[in-house]
């Protein structure tokens, strides 16, 4: 189970928790969190709300949406306490401390449902990603192409450069979240001819990163089935990979998007563009759409 | 260069941009002779389609003469006079190789917006949103073409512009279409939209054997133009069109259906404001009156063809019908570049002259009228031609 999984179902146990309180005992509740008790029945709507999310998310296997909800009841909460701080009776120091704990938990939950619909799966801190694409070449020429590395910059959106400086060493440079960049040395743990190629930081590096390409021939002669496999651990572990697909870095998206320039650079000779066309406005857009212009 | 850009909602204007460049070195620049508006474009025109960005420039039907190509390209010479293909194709992949050239896998740079859409991305589309790439269009005085030498079809002299310039899109859409309908001897096919698409398809489903055709649609003038192309005729305002088909088919239904309406369909009565409200308070993205009407009336067994264009989602889709009678889909934008020289080949035995569905020629700067013209059908107007 992904960290943003696990994560998931903590909150639909808290949830849960919450829930049952809030329908065995509303009255009690109320007090607590500064709201008047007559609103009780509302409160114990509350409480079947929260149960009702907790168990969808626990009982699927995709708890996207069930976090999706939590998120709307959440708002929904904030709603009813905004109602209830206007009353005369409320305890307002309480409805305060209350509010600001309801935020933070729809931060949470905020946080955890967009990066499940993103696809962010984070295990033990690190953001494995697979992808695969089918490539008309045959495996002997994506293997050799491959196999250079120096040529990663021209279809890698986030590779600066990467420079052999050994039979099997190469030094990486790269651009990490906010524009910063980040560089290590790779070697190559396996390297089967038209097969596969493996390779990983090495240890004591700044970032902790590791893939695997393999090379399939497909049948009927349909080409090649590249799968790439990547494990990056980014600077500030399961937090930073929180923050960088944050900012729009779906990390499946993003490796996807450089085999399909791969697949653009071995079956038409180079990655196609938009940026540098005529437009009637002033600034470009293709930035907004093409991740590959944006470097 | 003058170009006409999209700003908004029924909102085009002619403004001058930069020339464009060769940024692929398998590109070609063309100076446009002829450009027109198209069904598709009235989408974009009307807001229907998202990621439109304001400052786009339409248009995906052009032609004219190459004046500059890119290293990599080998068979364009300058000076070489050209219709271009509006969807994007690179010529290489497995789509392309099987000259399923709207399908092409190397022409959208922003194709993970498409996957997140429709699950994985069709080719770029000239001046088509940027779901679709977001290319520059054609309708301005030059354009960049990527991937020239597959995208374009070279016309040797003889042929005016107008009888080869729907070979960019309506001919070969409207053929693909009739050629989906499966048609064998003595069939009828029934086709809902009279507009360029649907004339285009009434035409090609005779040229490719069909008994009879019957067109649909209630603007007086494209009914016209379809009785010219031999189709019978329904208005669709004035009769029930399900009881006329069932009628002239002795009860059995037409063999094959097509809807050349697409997501826009018109109808009348509530199920028109029904489809309306839903698609305002974004329920659901098209209108699928026309697709519906289809289904019901098709034949057992038969098949439904689907040139018009569809984006994004649609309600009560009859889909116990569309199983129970086993019908087939056929779908898709069209292989423009597959019927090029079958069909310029038909134009030079004089079996088709395209040229019939013109009925205004204006000037490029003219284009912000010509697509209220055609959007609300004023004056006629069937299909406009423009000259920078
Ligand atoms: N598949 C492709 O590659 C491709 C290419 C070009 C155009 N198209 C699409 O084909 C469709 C038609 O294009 P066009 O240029 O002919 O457009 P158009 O707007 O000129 O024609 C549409 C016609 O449909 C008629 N209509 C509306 N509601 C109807 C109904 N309920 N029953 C019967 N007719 C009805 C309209 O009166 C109009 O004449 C559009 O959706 C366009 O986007 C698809
Ligand atoms: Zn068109
Ligand atoms: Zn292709």
């Amino acid at each position: 189970m992904s960290q943003e999984e696990r994560l998931a179902n903590g909150l639909s146990i808290f949830g849960i928790g919450l829930g049952l309180a809030e329908l065995t005992v509303p009255r009690r509740l109320a007090k607590t969190i500064g709201v008047p008790s007559e609103h009780h029945r509302i409160i114990r709507a509350m409480g079947l709300r929260e149960i009702a999310s907790g168990i969808s998310i626990l009982m699927q296997r995709t708890p996207t949406a069930g976090l999706w909800l939590r998120v709307a009841g959440d708002l929904i909460d904030l709603t009813c306490l905004g109602a209830a701080a206007m009353s005369k009776r409320a305890d307002h120091r309480r409805i305060a401390a209350t509010t600001a704990a309801v935020v933070g938990a729809t931060a949470l939950d905020f946080v955890c449902a967009q990066q499940l619909s993103r696809g962010v799966r984070t295990r033990n801190g690190t953001m494995p990603v697979t992808v695969s694409l089918m490539i008309d070449r045959s495996p002997e020429d994506l293997y050799s192409y491959w196999r250079k590395f120096s040529d990663f910059p021209s279809f890698m959106k986030h590779v600066i450069s990467v420079k052999p400086t050994g039979e099997r060493q190469s030094h990486w440079v790269v651009t990490g979240p906010f524009g910063a960049t980040v560089e290590w040395d790779a070697e190559i743990t396996e390297d089967r001819a038209n097969e596969l190629i493996a390779w990983r930081s090495v240890e004591g590096s700044d970032v902790d990163h590791s893939g695997q390409i393999r090379f399939e021939q497909a049948p009927g002669g349909r080409g090649t089935m590249v799968t790439v496999e990547m494990h990056y651990g980014p600077p500030g572990g399961t937090l930073g990979s929180a923050v960088s697909a944050w900012f729009g870095e779906d990390p499946n998206q993003s490796i996807k998007m450089d085999l399909r320039r791969f697949k653009q650079v071995m079956e038409t000779g180079e990655v196609i563009t938009t940026e540098g066309q005529s437009a009637g406005r002033s600034t470009s857009t293709s930035i907004q759409y093409d991740p590959a212009v944006r470097r | 260069m003058k170009a006409t850009c999209w700003y908004g909602k029924q909102d085009v204007r002619v403004v001058n941009v930069p020339d464009p460049k060769i940024l692929n070195q398998r590109d070609a620049i063309i100076k446009i002779t002829s450009t027109a508006i198209c069904g598709s474009d009235l989408h974009l025109y009307n807001g229907f389609v998202p990621t439109m960005e304001s400052g786009d420039i339409l248009g995906h039907e052009f032609m004219g003469e190459v004046v500059e190509v890119g290293s990599e390209v080998k068979k364009l010479r300058v000076g070489d006079r050209v219709v271009v293909a509006f969807p994007i194709s690179c010529g290489r992949c497995f789509f392309c190789k099987n000259e399923k050239y709207s399908l092409c896998e190397n022409s959208n740079p922003n194709a993970w917006m498409a996957e997140q859409f429709f699950g994985h991305s069709p080719a770029g589309i000239f001046g088509y949103s940027h779901l679709t790439v977001g290319f520059a269009g054609g309708q301005a005085e030059y354009a960049r073409v990527p991937f020239a030498d597959v995208g374009t079809v070279k016309i040797e002299n003889g042929f005016t512009d107008e009888q080869v310039l729907f070979l960019s899109d309506i001919f070969p859409t409207g053929y693909m279409a009739a050629e989906h309908c499966n048609i064998s001897r003595g069939d009828t096919v029934a086709i809902w939209g009279c507009g360029p698409v649907g004339q285009f398809a009434i035409r090609s489903a005779f040229l490719i054997g069909a008994e009879r055709v019957i067109a649909i649609d209630r603007v007086p003038e494209r009914l016209q133009m379809a009785r010219e192309g031999g189709a019978r005729t329904i208005n669709y305002e004035e009769n029930d069109v399900y009881d006329l088909l069932m009628q002239v088919t002795g009860g059995r239904g037409p063999d094959a259906c097509m809807d050349a309406v697409g997501l826009e369909a018109h109808t009348p009565g509530p199920l028109y404001f029904y489809d309306r409200l839903k698609q305002a308070l974004m329920l659901e993205s098209d209108r699928p009156m026309v697709l519906r009407e289809a289904i019901l009336a098709c034949r057992n067994g038969g098949t439904i063809s689907i040139p018009g264009v569809y984006g994004g989602f649609i309600d009560k889709l009859p889909m116990g019908a569309l199983m129970n009678k086993g019908l087939t889909i056929k779908t898709g934008q069209t292989h423009c570049q597959h019927y090029f020289k079958p069909l310029l080949q038909r134009i030079a035995k004089g079996e088709i002259d395209p040229s019939f569905v013109v009925t205004h020629r204006i000037k490029l700067e003219d284009a912000p009228h010509g697509y209220e013209m055609f959007l609300h059908k004023e004056d006629g107007c069937i299909k406009i031609v423009m000259s920078p």
